[in-house]
């Protein structure tokens, strides 16, 4: 059996800045070959600083191509950002769960993502545009910070004029040449009009941003088990052995990120838990 | 079933030591017993505990096992302190080497044994497996011994966990007094017990004797002084995540992590980077980690355990709840430990029993 705890240095072959403290980079895998689910993430590594856990935001059918977007903020991932292409990464994984997409085949699909948060969603949408006829309805709800905020801007727009999906963007703040709407992502919820008894929801943001949509699609009649969230906790190990990311009965790192609402929710009403 | 002297289980030692076993084992170092490199045992000591106090004494016989526990666990030697898990040299990965050194604990009391066991299912489980603890695990050969007296800090009579020694040993004693000086009833838990016990050349142990050994835990057993019922304990605390008493706590607790550090079951850890100024060799060391600390719940904007309170809630509510949803049992073995260290004295034991109650 492989070591759970040792990455492979891959070499970066591109780099792309999305926004001012966005990037991705595209990388080869190990072993040339990287297959994994939507929403599950890997540890990147840079020799002498650390590892981070990122989740993989590229495309499920590309195993032949790892990709990851990254939001500078921390130590790693600044200087992640500052790599170059053919310098070398390592990397882990992949690690823990992914999005119920098999459970959405049949049904609607509301996607809804705070800032980058839409990173790990957009495997989902990948996996979606390429059997889109086994798929209801699709909608994305986005909420970024600001019009300069907003990420794969070119891509999202060529999903909605594909029809892939409905597409509703918003910010929280925009000066006066931006026509969209503006606050939290929640108030978009009422845009959906399909059918939410037969709708499966894909939730990823700020553990705020995620509470209230869970409400509003509840509200809306979205069953509860039909909710998908995606958790943020420290980790340091994504195997289980360090404690960090421990969430109740759960480690988010083995049993997450991704859960279901009913998993989840009575952590949420919990103030520092 | 056998009868050893003192001079056995010294011999014991010295087998060991030949069939190439680190042996490892209680000694007495800074006024404390502590787990170390042994070549015999030490002779007379006891202990004082209680709540935020631990004192040596001598207790005027032979025994060898005459004390409780200390601060040090076996914990530190199956999952060291600090570990370099790989390195960083010349542009690759380099996976440090398994060590797969033989190890031979001995005086491994009966909840320190259930505490390895619980280590079993951290990192050797369903899920992932270490492969460094792994190696360390699989030549590791244990050599109990039941607990013949217990400190007032001692609940594990309540877990099931002691003070008589269950399954899982390669070598189970117990030791006997008579007039301070001790011999031992000795039994074997498995086949490379039973052949350890086949090369000594001690007399038997007669059915008298096996009636005193029992006779001993039987009466530690009910010595004890402490106890944690775990009827209803899980959903008891998950069910009091927003009790005042947690506040309450944090009045008291000073957050210093000792309790983590020394409880023989805690297994957080952190990786650090350590590079090399010359070489730029890198070094990735995995090292022990407390809930205790801010850092340990860092996420982008702050800790999700800001407070004291909420820090000591996720400790207790990991260590005697969610543990459970886990690992299939209760994360704590009864050792005491905790108490005896928690230098403002707190007592899990007794804040336990304030959770459950309804404010």
């Amino acid at each position: 059996m492989s070591d759970c705890l040792l990455p492979t240095m891959c070499t970066i072959t591109g780099r792309k800045q999305d926004t001012a403290d966005v990037f991705t980079l595209s990388i080869d895998p190990p072993d040339g070959e990287f297959p994994f689910e939507p929403g599950q993430f890997n540890m990147l590594y840079i020799p002498g600083v650390g590892e981070s856990a990122i989740s993989i935001s590229g495309r499920p059918a590309e195993a032949n191509k790892l990709v990851h977007t990254i939001r500078a903020v921390g130590d790693v991932t600044r200087l992640l950002g500052i790599r170059e292409t053919r310098e070398r990464i390592g990397v882990r994984g992949p690690f823990g769960t992914g999005w119920p997409i098999s459970q959405a085949a049949g049904k609607n699909v509301v996607i809804v993502a705070g800032g980058i948060g839409l990173a790990p969603l957009r495997p989902v949408i990948y996996a979606i545009a390429d059997r889109r006829d086994d798929y209801g309805d699709v909608s994305l709800l986005y909420g970024a910070r600001t019009p300069a905020d907003v990420l794969y801007r070119e891509e999202l727009l060529e999903w909605k004029r594909a029809g892939v999906l409905d597409l509703a963007v918003t910010v929280d703040a925009a000066r006066s040449d931006w026509s969209g709407d503006v606050g939290v992502v929640t108030n978009l919820v009422g845009r959906i009009h399909s059918d939410p008894a037969a709708t499966v929801a894909m939730l990823c943001g700020p553990e705020i941003m995620m509470r209230s949509t869970a409400r509003a699609l509840l509200d809306i009649g979205v069953e509860e088990a039909n909710i998908a969230v995606s958790m943020e906790r420290n980790m340091k190990c994504a195997t289980a052995f360090c404690g960090h990311c421990q969430l109740g009965p759960y480690f988010v790192c083995k049993d997450g990120p991704v859960f279901f609402y009913p998993d989840v929710a009575p952590y949420w009403q919990q103030r520092e838990f | 079933m056998v009868h050893w002297s003192p001079a056995d289980l010294d011999a014991l030692l010295c087998q060991l030591r030949d069939e190439g076993f680190r042996v490892i084992g209680p000694s007495v170092r800074d006024g404390a017993i502590v787990y170390t490199d042994i070549d015999a045992l030490p002779v007379g000591v006891g202990d004082d505990q209680e709540a935020g106090r631990y004192r040596l004494r001598e207790r005027g016989d032979k025994t060898r096992f005459g004390y409780n526990l200390g601060p040090s666990s076996f914990k530190q030697y199956l999952f060291p302190s600090r570990e370099e898990l790989f390195a960083y040299a010349d542009g690759d990965i380099v996976p440090a080497p398994l060590d797969d050194e033989k190890l031979a604990f001995v005086g491994v009391r009966a909840c320190e044994l259930a505490a390895i066991q619980v280590l079993d299912r951290v990192f050797q489980g369903d899920g992932f497996k270490d492969r460094r603890y792994q190696a360390r695990r699989q030549n590791l050969l244990i050599v109990a011994v039941d607990c013949s007296q217990s400190a007032p800090t001692c609940f594990c009579a309540s877990s099931d966990d002691g003070p008589g020694v269950g399954e899982g040993a390669d070598l189970v004693l117990t030791e006997l007094l008579d007039d301070g000086e001790p011999s031992y009833y000795v039994r074997a838990g498995s086949e490379r017990g039973a052949e350890l016990l086949a090369a000594s050349e001690a007399d038997a142990a007669s059915p008298e004797l096996q009636g005193r050994a029992r006779a001993v835990v039987d009466e530690t057993r009910e010595g004890l002084e402490r106890l944690l019922p775990r009827e209803g304990l899980r959903d008891a605390l998950l069910g009091a995540l927003d009790h005042p008493h947690w506040q309450e706590l944090a009045e008291r607790c000073l957050a210093c992590g000792n309790c983590t550090q020394v409880c023989p079951t805690c297994f957080c850890s952190t990786a650090v980077e350590e590079t090399d100024p010359v070489s730029l060799r890198v070094s990735h060391v995995r090292q022990w980690d407390s809930c205790f600390t801010a850092g340990h719940s860092y996420v982008h904007g702050g800790p999700v355990h800001a407070g004291i309170a909420s820090r000591y809630r996720q400790w207790l509510t990991h260590k005697l709840a969610s543990w459970e949803d886990q690992f299939g049992r209760s994360g704590c073995t009864g050792c005491g430990r905790c108490i005896s260290w928690c230098p403002v004295g707190i007592d899990l034991t007794a804040e336990a029993e304030a959770l459950r109650r309804t404010p």
